[in-house]
């Protein structure tokens, strides 16, 4: 296992008084993609968005526990959310383009660093465009409104969107949930490049979507974490049995 | 057996299909139709009944006409009504495209009017002075209108920001209990009655704004701009609250998830994405202010001038009619004029509050939906 990037220690949270995560300890390892698999509503989605502190916009949520992204926890006072952000990137599960032109979309993140050198970002954007492999789609339209895009190409559009911020971590939450299967596999392929320079976690419902692009998998059900693994072992041979049955569609 | 009879309660022949007449059904349709329809029947019966009280006004010109001897005058008025418009072109700072086209439509009228009418009595409606029972009554309508815009500008300045500064915070910044509580008390304030605005003005915020400017008139345009805005800001508010509202979380969480702080997101994602609700809340505002009678009447001094200066007493357009209106003479000119001022009211409003709804109708659906770029 390389290096770790993000580390949970007994994370738990509530939702007012009902509990979402109970005690997650979970290391998730750098430049690898990391897939959370479960049913629905069981708290992985939750998960991934306490590691950008997502959660902090929704009222009575209660957290106890430590996130370390790269040994700092988060959940400290004196972390600032908005650099912690810059660093955490996210992308949603429906794809949420401004209703601006396509530059501006992309152009957003670095504008509000402070970056307003013209050229500056018209380099920033087309290399993140390139990154996200929707430069040759998009290049003749920059300045076209991003709602005309396809639902794939939007996706793809935040992904550059959130590249453009320079993170080093990417979350996505069911990124590919709500596409067809040519531009689900567009966006695999992505994230298969992506993992060379990010550390990539993402939510997935899709079971062979987790075995195609993951190199870990972690298992959640009602809010605990049953099984983290090699995503070939979590696969083939899981060591629980609720696993299993899980993956092998018994349940879920 | 059972079974059987079942079945046949059930069969679908020629007779039970038929179209049954039901007079219930009939009735109540006709008559929540009716109803939908005398609501509007009575605003339009209203607006051809002030429109026709002011028709006089252009009938005089085609009774009067043939007489030659006053071609003279006709040019010689038509000239002086057009110098009269450059000035108050002049004056008129800020005015927006569609009340200086609302005053040339007017000098039109005013125009055409002049032709025939009676000097003494009916000189001209683009005339600067507002004197409808001096001997020699002028009915000029530019004080008014000069009036009327002031005090909808500096009403505008004073409401517009604070309302949607107040409704930015409301949306996006306020805690949820706090939120529940602002926007309801906000809110109960667009019921407040305004002769207590009026009255509130008149008594206390005259003075208070004296002392600080130490200007003449205890009354004054300013005065009448501030107690209006004070009128505007609840209307203005609740729209733009909506609006800021509406914006997709989705639009929050993508900036926030790019870095952005909560200001950032506010000024630059949320608020931008609202315009067209903040442009329709702004226009509402004003339709408030232009019609706003009681606050004029109190607070404004009601001194008809033509003057840029915001401490000086105006006339509003409401206000003159609900001044004036009572004591005229019925099917007098002055009567006519007044009606006259009414319709401008009506047309005014209804062009803006159409605006208003249609704008942000097409443009901020289309906008969210993204269904067009």
């Amino acid at each position: 296992m390389k290096e770790v990037k993000i580390k949970t220690r007994d994370l738990t949270l509530f939702y007012g008084a009902k509990m979402a995560l109970n005690s997650i300890s979970l290391d998730i390892p750098e430049k690898e993609v990391t897939a959370f698999i479960g049913p629905s509503g069981c708290g992985k989605s939750t998960f991934l968005r306490t590691l950008n502190r997502m959660n902090d916009l929704i009222p009575n949520v209660r957290i106890t526990g430590e996130v370390l992204v790269d040994s700092l926890n988060i959940y400290d006072k004196q972390i600032d959310v908005v650099n912690l952000r810059k660093k955490v990137g996210m992308v949603f599960q429906k794809s949420n383009p401004f209703a601006k032109s396509i530059f501006e979309n992309v152009a957003y993140g670095p504008r509000i660093n402070g970056i307003n050198h013209k050229a500056r970002l018209e380099e920033i954007v087309e290399s993140s465009l390139k990154k996200a492999f929707i430069w040759e789609e998009v290049k003749d339209r920059l300045q076209d409104s991003a709602m005309g895009l396809s639902g794939g190409q939007q996706q793809r559009m935040c992904i550059a969107r959130t590249l453009a911020v320079e993170p080093e971590i990417i979350l996505m939450d069911e990124p590919a949930s709500a596409l067809d299967p040519i531009s689900t596999a567009k966006i695999e392929e992505l994230i298969f490049e992506l993992k060379k320079n990010y550390t990539i976690v993402i939510v997935t419902h899709n079971m062979q979507q987790a075995a195609r692009v993951s190199d870990h998998t972690a298992f959640f059900y009602i809010g605990e974490l049953v099984e983290f693994g090699k995503t070939k072992k979590i696969f083939t041979t899981p060591d629980k049995k609720h696993t299993e049955e899980y993956i092998t569609g018994r349940f879920g | 057996m059972d079974n059987q009879t079942d079945k046949k309660a059930f069969v679908f022949t020629k007779e039970s299909l038929k179209k049954k007449f039901r007079w219930s059904e009939f009735l109540s349709e006709k008559i929540i139709t009716g109803v939908a329809f005398l609501s509007i029947a009575i605003i339009v019966l209203i607006f051809f009944f002030v429109f026709k009280e002011s028709l006089p006004i252009f009938q005089t010109r085609k009774k009067e006409a043939p007489k030659v001897e006053q071609v003279q005058k006709q040019e010689q008025y038509g000239e002086k009504a057009k110098g009269q418009t450059n000035t108050s072109g002049q004056e008129q700072y800020g005015v927006t495209t569609k009340d200086t086209m609302m005053i040339e439509n007017q000098v039109q009228t005013a125009d055409t009017v002049t032709h025939g009418s009676d000097e003494a009595t009916f000189k001209s409606l683009a005339g600067k002075h507002w004197l409808p029972v001096s001997d020699n009554p002028r009915y000029g309508l530019i004080p008014l209108f000069v009036g009327t815009l002031k005090i909808t500008l500096i009403a505008m300045l004073f409401a517009a920001p604070i309302a949607i500064l107040a409704a930015l915070f409301s949306a996006a910044f306020a805690p949820y209990w706090l939120r529940e509580l602002i926007k309801p008390a906000i809110e109960l304030l667009a019921g407040f009655p305004s002769v207590v605005i009026g009255f509130f003005a008149l008594m206390v915020m005259a003075t208070f704004f004296q002392n600080i400017f130490g200007y003449d008139g205890r009354l004054n345009a300013f005065v009448g701009g501030v107690a209006m805005a004070l009128a505007a800001i609840p209307i203005i508010f609740t729209i733009t609250e909506d609006a800021l509202t509406a914006v997709p979380r989705t639009y929050t969480e993508a900036s926030l998830a790019l870095g952005a702080s909560k200001w950032q997101t506010a000024l630059f994602v949320i608020l931008p994405a609202a315009t067209p609700g903040i442009f329709a809340a702004i226009l509402l505002g004003i339709g408030r202010v232009f019609g706003e009678t009681m606050i004029a009447l109190m607070a404004t001094g009601n001194a008809a001038m033509t003057s840029v200066n915001p401490f000086e007493s105006v006339r509003t357009l409401a206000a003159t009619i609900g001044a004036e209106m009572a004591e005229v003479v019925f099917g007098d000119t002055h009567y006519n004029v007044l009606f006259l001022i009414g319709s401008l009211l009506f047309i005014f409003n209804f062009s803006l509050n159409a605006l208003a709804e249609f704008y942000v109708k097409g443009k901020l659906v289309k906008r969210f939906q993204g269904k067009q770029s």
